[in-house]
C-alpha cells in the first residue's frame, strides 16, 4: 500500500494526519504536483492511495475513511454528513480563498468567500457543544489555513484543539515546509482558476499567469533583489549562473529566513540585434525565438532551484510603457541631445549595419579582417566608418555611409547629481569593492553623452515623431526591464520602484555590467525625476573560468545550460560547489577535480557524515527518540562555539559575503564531528547509567546542531536542507526562528521528539566518473541545439 | 432533482414508508427530516442512510476497500459531476471510460449505491452524446446501459438508447 503526496498541496494535510493518527502501515512517497499517479485520471490528482489490490483512491476523504476503517474506527452517519459538506461546500470555498490569498495577494478579502462555510461550522460547533466534530474523525475537516481568518470563536477553539494534535502538526510541517500559505504557491499555480474568480491572463512566459500584489511592510526591511537579466539568446553557463541568478537566489532565500519582506525578480533580456539575426537564421520571428529561448532559461533556473518571485521578459507592453515614459521625462527635463551619426548601411540587406557586421581593413595596421568596433590584430578601438574596403558580413556588398539622427543621454549634465547620489550610496551600502572601483574609473575618464537609440526593428519603439523608425538601444532599455518585469508581477510595482526611502535595492551581476548599473541607468532614472528607487547595494562578481581556460560555446568548452542536469550530479551539489568557488575578490575557476574533492571531503565526510551519525545514533541507540540532555561544561562550550559561528554566518550573509558565510556552516559540522569523536557515544551507550546519559546528551546535542545546520544550509542547498528536516521530523517553527535578530541557537528537538528515517545525504563522486565528465566538457563536443 | 433521485432510490430499496424531504440553500441540498434526531443533510449521506435503513449494507461495499471506493464515487458525483462545466465533460467521460475498462461496476464486483447515484448524475451528459461519442466512450456507455436496465433503478429517468452494433468503424478508443 502506498500513499502519494506532494509538498504544498493542502489536500495532503488530511491524509498525512490520518495516517499518523491511525498508525496504519503504509509507505509515503513525495512526488511533483504534475505526477499522474492514478492511471485513469487525465489530470494529475494528489493525494492518491494505491491499495493492496492495485486499485487507486483519489479522493482525500475516501483515503482517510479507508485508513480509519482499516484501523478499526468506522465512520458514523454524522461523520458522513460532515465529510460530504466538507467536499461540496468547504473545499471549493477554501480553494478559492487560497487562490486569492496565495496567488493574488488578496488575503484580506477571503473573509467574504469563507463567510458561509465558517458560519455554518461555527453554528454547528456551538450547538453541539462537543470538543471535536465527530469524535474520531476530526482530521477530515483539517483546515490549517483557516488560522489566517479568525472571526468565529467556536471555530477558533475547535481549530486550536485540532491544530495542536501531533499528527496534525507533523502533517502541516511536511506539507507546508514552514512556509505557511506561501508553501502552497507552486501547487496553487498548477490548479485551474476557481470558477467564480476573475482570472486575468498576463503574458506568455514559462510561469503560470499570476498577479500578486507584493505588499510593502511597515515594520520589516523591504528588500528588492534583482539579478542581471540574462540575454535570451545565449544559453547560460556556470559562470553566468554563479555571477547572477545563483548569488541573488542565495541572498534572497536568506533574506526571507531573516524575516525581511523580500521581492526577487529577474527575466530574459530579449531585444537587440542578436535576436534579430538569430530569427533570420532560423526562419522564425524574433518573438518566437524569444519564446523558445525564454523557456530554455526558465527550465535551467528551475532545475537549479532558483526561487524567483517572478521570472519575466522584457518584450512586454509594460516595458514599452515604462521605457517610453522615462524617455519622455528625460526629454522634457532637457537631458536628451540630438546628433547625427554616420553609419554604414547595406543597401542590399536594407539595414544599418551594427559594428560587428562590418568587416574591412584596419586603418592602422592593415589587418584585413578587422571588425567594425575593434581590430582583432592590433586591438585598437575604431569606428566602422573608418574601415578601408568595408564589407557587409552577411551579403559581402560594400555598404554606404549614411547619416542618421540619434538621441543621446546627456550624462555630463547629470554628472553632479550622479556623484552626489553615488557618494551616499557607496558609503552607506554594501557595494562590492570591484563595483566601486569600476565606477570610480568610469567617472575619472569623464562621462560622455551616450547614444540611446538604434536603427533596428526588434526593440522598444522610440515614441518621438522625429525618430519613429528607431528603437531604444538595448543598454538604455534593458535595465528598465527590472521595472517592467515587476510591473507584470504586481500592480503595486511603483511602491517598490518609486520608493527610495522604504525600499533597499540589491543588484546582482558580473563585473562587466557594473557601469551600466552604477552610472548609465541611475542617470536615466535621476534625469527622469520621478523619485525612482536607486541601487543601494551593488554586488558584482569577478569571472568564473573553466578549468584553465574560458567557457566557450562555439568550441564546446565548459558546462552550459541543462548539461548540468545530464551529469547525474544533483542541483544542490552544483549549487554548493559554485558558491564555494564564487569569484568574489578575484577570478576563480571551475575544476572537476576540485568539485569532486569538495563534494567528498566537505559534503560527504564533513557535513553529511556529522548529520547522518547524529541521526543514526538516535535511531540505533535511543529507539528513534531524542534522548534527555544533561549539559556539562564541555557541552556548553560547544554550544557557545556553535552560537558564535552562527552569529558570524549572519553578520557575513547580511553583508552578502556568501562564500565566507558558507565556511561557518562547515566549521560547525567540523566541531560537531570532533565532539562526537571525542565523546564516543557508541562506546558509552554500552556502559553504566552515567555513561549512557553522556551518550544521550552528546547525541541529543548533535542532532539539534544538525537541525540548526539544516536551517543555515537552506539558502545554499534548499533540497538537502529540507531533506534533513524531514529525516529529523523537525517542526516548521525552527526554520523561522533561528536566523532572527543576531541568531539564536535554540533546542528545537527536545527530549522525546521522535525523528524520521535517517539516510545518507550525499554520494561520493568517483575519480573515473569525474574524468569522464571532464573529457566530455573539454572541447570535443558536437554542436547541439543551443547553437548560436 | 436530488429529491426525485432519493425517491427512486427508496423505491429500489423497497422502503415501505417514503421519508419526508426538504431542500436547503440555493444549491438545493436535500435534507431528511428525522423524527428522532437532527435533520440529515446531503445527497450521498442520505443515500447511505437509506441503504442502511433498508438493511442492505452490501450496497455500500462489502470490503473496507470497496467501501472506500463507493464513498469516493459518491463524493465524485456530488462534487465534480454536479458542478461540471462544458469543458470538464470531456475529461470526466475520458477518465471514467479508462476506469471502467476492466470493471463491470464502479466498486468491487457488485452493484452499489455508487452505481445508482453516478448513473443518475451522469444521465444528462449521456443523453446529449451523439452516437459517435457514445461509441468513443464505449466503456461508459456499456456500464450506463447495464445500470439503466438494472431492475428497479431507472424510475424517474427516461431510457437512453444504446445501439448494440457499432456504426462507426472502430478507431482505437
Amino acid at each position: 500500500m502506498e500513499l502519494f503526496v506532494s509538498e504544498g498541496n493542502p489536500h495532503c494535510l488530511k491524509v498525512l494526519a490520518a495516517l499518523e493518527v491511525t498508525g496504519v502501515q503504509c509507505s509515503v512517497q513525495y512526488v511533483n504536483h504534475e505526477e499522474r499517479v492514478v492511471p485513469f485520471l487525465s489530470r494529475p490528482t494528489l493525494p492518491a492511495l494505491l491499495l493492496p489490490t492495485g486499485l487507486h483512491l483519489f479522493s482525500s476523504n475516501a483515503i482517510c475513511r479507508y485508513l480509519f476503517e482499516v484501523s478499526g474506527q468506522e465512520c458514523s452517519e454524522f461523520c458522513n454528513q460532515w465529510l460530504e459538506w466538507e467536499a461540496t461546500d468547504l473545499q471549493p470555498a477554501l480553494l478559492q480563498a487560497l487562490y486569492m490569498a496565495v496567488l493574488q495577494g488578496k488575503g484580506s478579502e477571503v473573509s467574504t468567500v469563507l463567510q458561509g462555510p465558517l458560519k455554518f461550522l461555527d453554528q454547528s460547533l456551538s450547538k453541539g457543544g462537543m470538543p471535536y466534530l465527530t469524535g474520531v474523525q476530526y482530521p477530515h475537516v483539517q483546515q490549517f489555513y483557516l488560522s489566517v481568518f479568525s472571526e468565529h470563536k467556536s471555530v477558533n477553539g475547535w481549530f486550536d484543539r485540532v491544530a495542536s494534535i501531533h499528527s496534525c502538526l507533523s502533517a502541516a510541517q511536511k506539507v507546508l515546509q514552514g512556509k505557511g500559505l506561501q508553501g502552497m504557491k507552486s501547487y496553487m499555480q498548477r490548479q485551474p482558476a476557481p470558477q467564480s474568480s476573475q482570472g486575468r491572463n498576463t503574458q506568455p512566459c514559462n510561469c503560470n499567469p499570476i498577479e500578486v500584489s507584493a505588499r510593502l511592510s511597515e515594520g520589516k526591511r523591504n528588500i528588492l533583489v534583482t539579478s542581471a537579466l540574462p540575454y535570451v539568446n545565449n544559453v547560460p553557463h556556470l559562470g553566468n549562473i554563479i555571477g547572477c541568478v545563483l548569488s541573488a537566489d542565495v541572498f534572497s532565500r536568506y533574506g526571507r529566513l531573516r524575516g525581511w519582506n523580500l521581492l526577487f525578480v529577474c527575466g530574459t533580456d530579449e531585444y537587440g540585434t542578436a535576436t534579430e539575426n538569430k530569427a533570420r537564421e532560423e526562419g522564425l520571428t524574433p518573438q518566437l525565438i524569444c519564446d523558445k529561448y525564454h523557456a530554455v532559461h526558465s527550465s535551467i533556473y528551475k532545475w537549479f532551484q532558483i526561487d524567483f518571485d517572478f521570472f519575466g521578459r522584457t518584450t512586454t507592453e509594460k516595458q514599452t510603457e515604462i521605457a517610453q515614459d522615462i524617455f519622455w521625462r528625460l526629454h522634457k527635463n532637457g537631458f536628451l541631445v540630438e546628433d547625427t551619426v554616420e553609419q554604414l548601411r547595406c543597401e542590399q540587406c536594407q539595414r544599418f549595419l551594427a559594428d560587428r557586421f562590418v568587416e574591412g581593413i584596419c586603418p592602422h595596421c592593415k589587418y584585413p579582417e578587422a571588425r567594425g568596433d575593434q581590430c582583432d590584430k592590433c586591438g585598437r578601438l575604431i569606428n566602422a566608418v573608418e574601415l578601408r574596403e568595408p564589407q557587409c558580413k552577411v551579403c559581402r556588398q560594400t555598404p554606404v555611409i549614411r547619416s542618421s539622427k540619434h538621441l543621446f543621454l546627456d550624462l555630463p549634465k547629470l554628472e553632479t547629481q550622479l556623484e552626489q547620489w553615488l557618494e551616499k550610496s557607496t558609503s552607506t551600502g554594501d557595494w562590492t569593492t570591484n563595483a566601486k572601483q569600476i565606477t570610480r574609473s568610469w567617472l575619472r575618464d569623464g562621462l560622455k553623452p551616450r547614444c540611446i537609440t538604434r536603427d533596428l526593428l526588434w526593440g522598444t519603439p522610440v515614441p518621438h515623431p522625429d525618430f519613429k523608425e528607431k528603437v531604444f538601444y538595448v543598454w538604455f532599455d534593458a535595465p528598465i526591464g527590472y521595472l517592467s518585469i515587476t510591473a507584470n508581477y504586481t500592480d503595486e510595482w511603483e511602491k517598490w520602484w518609486k520608493n527610495p526611502h522604504q525600499v533597499e535595492l540589491y543588484n546582482f551581476m558580473a563585473k562587466d555590467n557594473v557601469p551600466f548599473h552604477s552610472v548609465v541607468f541611475p542617470c536615466s532614472l535621476l534625469g527622469a525625476q520621478d523619485n525612482y528607487t536607486l541601487v543601494s547595494h551593488l554586488v558584482a562578481t569577478e569571472y568564473l573560468n573553466y578549468e584553465d581556460t574560458k567557457f566557450s560555446k562555439s568550441r564546446g568548452v565548459g558546462v552550459f545550460g541543462d548539461m548540468a542536469k545530464d551529469t547525474g550530479i544533483p542541483a544542490d551539489v552544483w549549487r554548493f560547489y559554485l558558491l564555494y568557488v564564487r569569484p568574489e575578490g578575484q577570478d576563480s575557476a571551475f575544476s572537476w577535480a576540485d568539485m569532486a574533492l569538495k563534494n567528498n571531503s566537505e559534503l560527504l565526510n564533513n557535513l553529511g557524515n556529522f548529520i547522518n551519525r547524529a541521526g543514526m545514533f538516535v535511531t540505533k541507540f535511543f529507539e528513534g527518540c531524542v534522548p534527555v540532555m544533561e549539559l556539562q561544561q564541555e557541552d556548553k562550550k560547544l554550544l557557545a562555539l556553535v552560537g558564535w559561528e552562527l552569529q558570524q554566518y549572519i553578520q557575513l550573509m547580511d553583508k552578502v559575503k556568501i562564500r565566507d558565510a558558507l565556511k561557518h556552516i562547515l566549521n560547525i559540522s567540523r566541531h560537531g564531528n570532533q565532539y562526537i569523536q571525542v565523546n564516543e557515544p557508541w562506546k558509552n551507550i554500552k556502559g553504566g547509567d552515567t555513561e549512557r546519559q553522556r551518550a544521550g546528551t552528546v547525541t541529543g546535542v548533535s542532532v539539534n546542531i544538525a537541525c540548526l545546520l539544516s536551517v543555515m544550509l537552506m539558502p545554499y542547498m534548499p533540497e538537502v536542507s529540507q531533506t534533513i528536516r524531514n529525516q529529523l521530523n523537525a517542526p516548521q517553527s525552527c526554520v523561522s526562528t533561528m536566523l532572527q535578530g543576531n541568531g539564536t541557537f535554540v533546542c528545537s528537538l527536545c527530549a522525546g521528539h521522535r525523528i524520521g528515517t535517517v539516510s545518507p545525504l550525499f554520494q561520493k563522486l568517483e575519480a573515473d566518473q569525474i574524468e569522464a565528465l571532464k573529457k566530455r566538457f573539454g572541447g570535443q563536443q558536437v554542436f547541439d541545439v543551443y547553437d548560436a | 432533482m436530488a429529491l426525485r433521485e432519493l425517491s427512486s432510490l427508496e423505491k429500489y430499496l423497497g422502503l415501505k414508508k417514503p421519508n419526508k424531504y426538504s431542500t436547503q440553500g440555493d444549491k438545493k441540498v436535500p435534507v431528511l427530516q428525522n423524527n428522532n434526531g437532527p435533520p440529515m443533510l446531503g445527497l450521498a449521506t442520505i443515500a447511505c442512510h437509506l441503504a442502511k435503513e433498508a438493511k442492505r449494507p452490501e450496497l455500500l461495499g462489502d470490503t473496507a476497500e470497496s467501501r472506500a471506493v463507493v464513498q469516493q464515487w459518491l463524493e465524485y458525483r456530488v462534487t465534480k459531476l454536479d458542478s461540471c462545466t462544458k469543458e470538464d465533460i470531456k475529461f470526466i467521460l475520458k477518465d471514467l471510460n479508462l476506469y471502467l475498462q476492466d470493471k463491470v461496476y464502479l466498486a468491487g464486483n457488485r452493484f452499489t449505491v455508487a452505481d445508482t447515484l453516478m448513473y443518475y448524475g451522469i444521465h444528462p451528459l449521456i443523453v446529449d452524446l451523439a452516437i459517435q461519442e457514445k461509441e468513443q466512450y464505449v466503456n461508459v456507455t456499456r456500464w450506463f446501459d447495464h445500470i439503466q436496465h438494472y431492475p428497479g433503478v431507472r424510475h424517474h429517468l427516461p431510457p437512453v438508447v444504446v445501439l448494440k452494433n457499432r456504426i462507426y468503424t472502430s478507431r482505437h478508443h
